[in-house]
């Protein structure tokens, strides 16, 4: 390995500039997910959704009268993408209401209307997958954990994970500050931001192993500063190829699937963010060391251990 | 220096022979089509049908053609997509209720690909529009079922064994036996022990009596909750069959769950009439002429045929064994006459009970009725006298098999003296496919458009036209030639994606297409690595050739410890997933190895095809 002449960038300097804003934004984050929670999507609360679209400009109002003469007056009903395009959804444990009740609204509507889509989901249904959907996080930051630690060393799963936990908490923070609706779709995108954000912190984790091996220095500041920089080009070129087709299914991808875009726009912008200020700072704080990246020494006899390169 | 072996070159042209192939059929549009089936066996499509559909077509003006008429099914494509659900209602009000037709989509792949067993992606429902069911199966019923069952057994087996001063009392999911002594109590349990070996008993005294609570083992609940869930779906696959719909999905999820999935069907009513047509069987015998009039009940054959010639038979009124006594049915041939007949196998009680009923009845006849609950539409008048459909089940119990007992049955026993093959197949089916094990509910419901669907289509492949185009472009300009090498294989990479997709036969979902364009993106990722690599031994002053291989190798590591991570994440969420989340993860899994391979071994065949094995003075990278 040659030293480079490449001006090395002084990422740790700001570290605790950079803690606080993490502990600012994970602040706000628990705090809004506390007091307000997330708006949870038909998949998790259960009950029963109705898309219709209209000929023209459909009448919110008219369609809330409709829904209340029903019997549904907690409905709510809103547009869906455009102003032709109606959502309405309300609670019942009745498998056939959503049926009864799009083509009571059709029949009751001055406009032709099409009938786009129609759910029900049990109650429970919901209950279920939001167990899943914890139990799943939970287990994959664990089996991440699992695989870092045997990967590389104990110290860098505690990063990693660090990483992950910090922005599913963000994400799952930005959906309760905006309230946005959190469906399975966004459960599988908390999930992919988890899987991108291991792969930032992995390249980088990886870099700073081999840098701890080959430059003989013992300062940890500086050989982290030197793989941050290293590594920096590529964080940002893949960050934004990644960011280009996201934004592709955020304008074009269409309503179903904008919430999915949004949570891994905000997922890959913090992953990003955390690759290099969370796992990076969580090694410095637990005094990363030279020893504890030399391949280890085979100590028992018939003892196999991995041979890393 | 960086030159490949040729096996490693074929390696890469052989990947790519199989992702045009495999992936070509996607391309071809398929055709909007209509598909009619019979409403059961005795109504398969035939010329006749064939023509009245061409017929009603022709006068409505829809353009159609290549009709295609296979044992089971009639299709017939149409020219434009817009006359579809014009000419299913059509074709449905002049066929009549024998008929069943659904609006589907006709792939259009070239016999040739399809001689290699090339097709293109299923499409899930948010892309093809129809209906989607989740059912729950009510097992609780299966276990008090069986508390039942083996109460009344063992109530039985301590009257034949003298057993007196102990009281039996069943509950929801367990027993309660109480007995006046320790020693009664030893003996029960010991004749438990011998007979039931279904229940585990737990000892305890209360109030001066000596108390036996049993439950059902484990073991026992999970066998009879598979065999419930088994059967159902079993039943369920028979019913969808008749609905006759291009892909139908119906498949067990987790311990007690069905999903049925019906693309192209519009009306979750009408599907749900078909799937919730429940049926059932009861074995009575056949009243004897000198019995009370109170005791039997006349019943209509199920067969046109048969009730011509016979008008009805008359039947006790107490049933033998029911259709959930059923275990198996199965058309077979009498091994010495070669006559068909039908093999029928009970489970423990229905043989036991079989045996009690026919012993003493040699050379009376046996009737097996089949009950099918039709719902039925009905306008009643509301409260505030405006028309409120109702629907309500009626049941109609019809002769299948009317046979003279000639021993003692038991466990397996045939039916014989049918006319044909064919009849015994139907009376197998009948028999086996009439019952439900246990009672479902509906726990999920999905209808989605076709016109929804279609537009998810067109803004999914639009999204990934957008997203690549977008990629592409900044890959060419950042990094030239190196950037053409990355974008052939992001492309190469695209397509073997499909192919693998529409090889393992995986269905296309919303997310799953979330999922591709997600991979588009991070697919550099690899090639980014590699190529941030060797500008950085470029900086460092290694030779040109030296620098590419350098960084193909140090990247390689890397790429492998950060995709293997993901692709954890990707499995995890295969496991917990269900519907579109699995999807989405089956594409990102399959992204992730398919840009590993096209990221590794791909770009670096092409880097070495233009720059291998020469004196570079320049890297345009």
């Amino acid at each position: 390995m040659h030293m480079s002449d490449q001006k090395i960038i002084g990422f740790m300097k700001q570290r605790y500039i950079a803690a606080a804003l993490s502990v600012v934004l994970i602040a706000v984050s628990v705090f809004s997910l506390a007091t307000k929670g997330l708006s949870l999507g038909l998949d998790f609360t259960g009950g029963a959704l109705v898309e219709l679209q209209y000929e023209e400009t459909a009448d919110l109002n008219e369609i809330r009268g409709q829904i209340e003469e029903l019997g549904h007056p907690g409905a709510s009903v809103i547009y869906f993408g455009s102003d032709r395009d109606v959502q309405i959804r309300f609670q019942t444990d009745d498998p056939q209401r959503g049926d009864t009740v799009a083509k009571a609204i059709e029949a009751g509507s001055t406009q032709d209307t099409e009938v786009q889509r129609i759910s029900y989901v049990g109650p429970q249904i919901g209950d279920e997958l939001a167990n899943d959907g914890g139990l799943g996080l939970l287990f994959a930051l664990g089996v991440v954990m699992l695989y870092v630690a045997m990967r590389f060393q104990f110290k860098f799963s505690v990063g990693a994970v660090a990483a992950l936990i910090h922005d599913v908490i963000i994400v799952l923070g930005v959906f309760s500050f905006f309230q946005l609706d959190f469906d399975l779709t966004v459960l599988a995108a908390v999930l992919a931001v988890i899987g991108y954000s291991l792969n930032d912190t992995i390249v980088v984790a990886d870099r700073i192993r081999e840098n701890f091996r080959m430059i003989r220095s013992d300062d940890a500041r500086e050989l982290i500063d030197i793989s941050l920089t290293q590594t920096f080009e590529r964080t940002l070129i893949t960050s934004l190829t990644t960011l280009l087709v996201l934004l592709a299914l955020f304008f074009v991808g269409g309503e179903m699937i904008h919430n999915f875009a949004t949570a891994l726009i905000i997922g890959i912008v913090i992953g990003t963010y955390s690759s290099i200020y969370v796992a990076a700072n969580v090694l410095l704080l637990m005094h990363i060391s030279r020893e504890d990246l030399l391949p280890p020494v085979v100590e028992k006899e018939g003892e196999e251990l991995d041979e890393l390169p | 220096m960086n030159k490949f072996p040729m096996w490693k070159y074929l390696l890469v042209l052989f990947a790519l022979t199989l992702g045009v192939v495999y992936s070509l059929p996607n391309i071809y549009a398929p055709d909007p089509a209509i598909q009619i089936s019979g409403a059961s066996l005795t109504y398969a499509p035939d010329g006749a049908i064939q023509s009245k559909v061409t017929s009603t077509l022709d006068e409505l003006g829809i353009a159609h053609f290549g009709e295609e008429l296979s044992d089971t099914s009639l299709l017939v494509r149409l020219e434009n997509q817009d006359d579809q659900m014009r000419a299913r209602r059509e074709i449905e009000a002049a066929l009549g209720d024998n008929y069943v037709v659904a609006v589907n989509l006709a792939p259009t792949t070239p016999a040739w690909l399809q001689s290699m067993g090339a097709r293109p992606m299923n499409l899930g429902l948010d892309l093809a529009g129809g209906v989607h069911f989740l059912l729950e199966v009510d097992t609780q019923k299966v276990v008090r079922d069986s508390i039942d069952s083996l109460e009344s057994q063992l109530k039985k087996a301590l009257r034949e064994n003298n057993l007196r001063g102990v009281t039996v009392r069943a509950g929801a999911d367990a027993m309660r036996i109480s007995a006046k002594t320790d020693d009664l109590r030893d003996e029960v349990s010991r004749l438990i022990r011998r007979d039931m070996p279904e229940l585990e008993m737990r000892r305890s005294e209360e109030g001066g009596s000596y108390v036996i609570n049993a439950t059902l083992t484990e073991q026992f609940l999970k066998e009879k909750e598979d065999y419930a869930v088994n059967q159902n779906l079993t039943t369920l696959r028979n019913r969808v069959n008749e609905i006759g719909v291009a892909e139908p999905l119906v498949q067990r999820q987790g311990r007690n769950r069905i999903v049925v999935q019906l693309p192209g069907i519009q009306e979750a009513s009408d599907a749900k009439k078909i799937l919730g047509k429940t049926a059932n069987l009861e074995f009575r015998l056949e009243a004897e002429r000198e019995s009370l009039v109170s005791m039997r009940e006349r019943f209509d054959f199920r067969s046109e045929l048969d009730q011509r010639r016979f008008g009805g038979a008359e039947l006790e009124r107490s049933v033998l064994v029911y259709g959930r006594n059923v275990v198996n049915a199965r058309a077979t041939f009498d091994q010495q006459t070669s006559q068909p007949q039908v093999s029928i196998t009970l489970d423990s009680e229905g043989a036991t009970r079989m045996n009690h009923g026919t012993r003493d009845n040699i050379g009376r006849r046996m009737g097996v009725l089949f009950i099918e609950y039709k719902p039925v539409t009905r306008i009643i008048k509301g409260e505030n006298g405006e028309d409120v459909e109702k629907v309500e089940q009626v049941a109609e119990k019809k002769i299948i098999s009317l046979a003279t007992i000639q021993a003692a049955l038991g466990k397996n026993f045939v039916i014989t003296g049918l006319d044909s093959p064919a009849e015994a197949s139907e009376l197998a089916l009948l028999l086996r496919s009439g019952a439900l094990a246990a009672p479902m509910t509906y726990v999920e419901e999905r209808t989605i458009g076709p016109s929804l669907g279609a537009e998810n289509i067109a803004l999914g492949v639009k999204s990934v036209q957008l997203g690549l185009a977008l990629v592409l472009l900044f890959m060419l300009v950042y990094y030239k030639v190196f950037g053409i090498a990355a974008n052939i294989a992001l492309a190469v990479n695209l397509m073997l994606l499909v192919a693998i997709m529409s090889m393992i036969g995986a269905t296309l979902t919303l997310p799953g297409i979330a999922g591709i364009v997600l991979t588009v993106g991070m697919a550099v990722d690899a090639n980014v690595l590699i190529f941030s690599r060797i500008r950085e031994e470029l900086k460092n002053g290694v030779p040109n050739q030296s620098a590419i291989k350098a960084g193909f190798d140090r990247a390689v590591v890397t790429i492998t410890d950060a995709n293997l991570t993901t692709l954890i994440v990707a499995v995890i969420l295969y496991a917990i997933g269900s519907g579109p989340v699995k999807g989405f993860a089956v594409t990102l899994a399959v992204g992730i190895l398919t840009s590993m391979f096209t990221a590794i071994l791909g770009t670096r065949a092409l880097i070495n095809l233009i720059y291998g094995g020469r004196t570079v003075k320049k890297l345009w990278i």
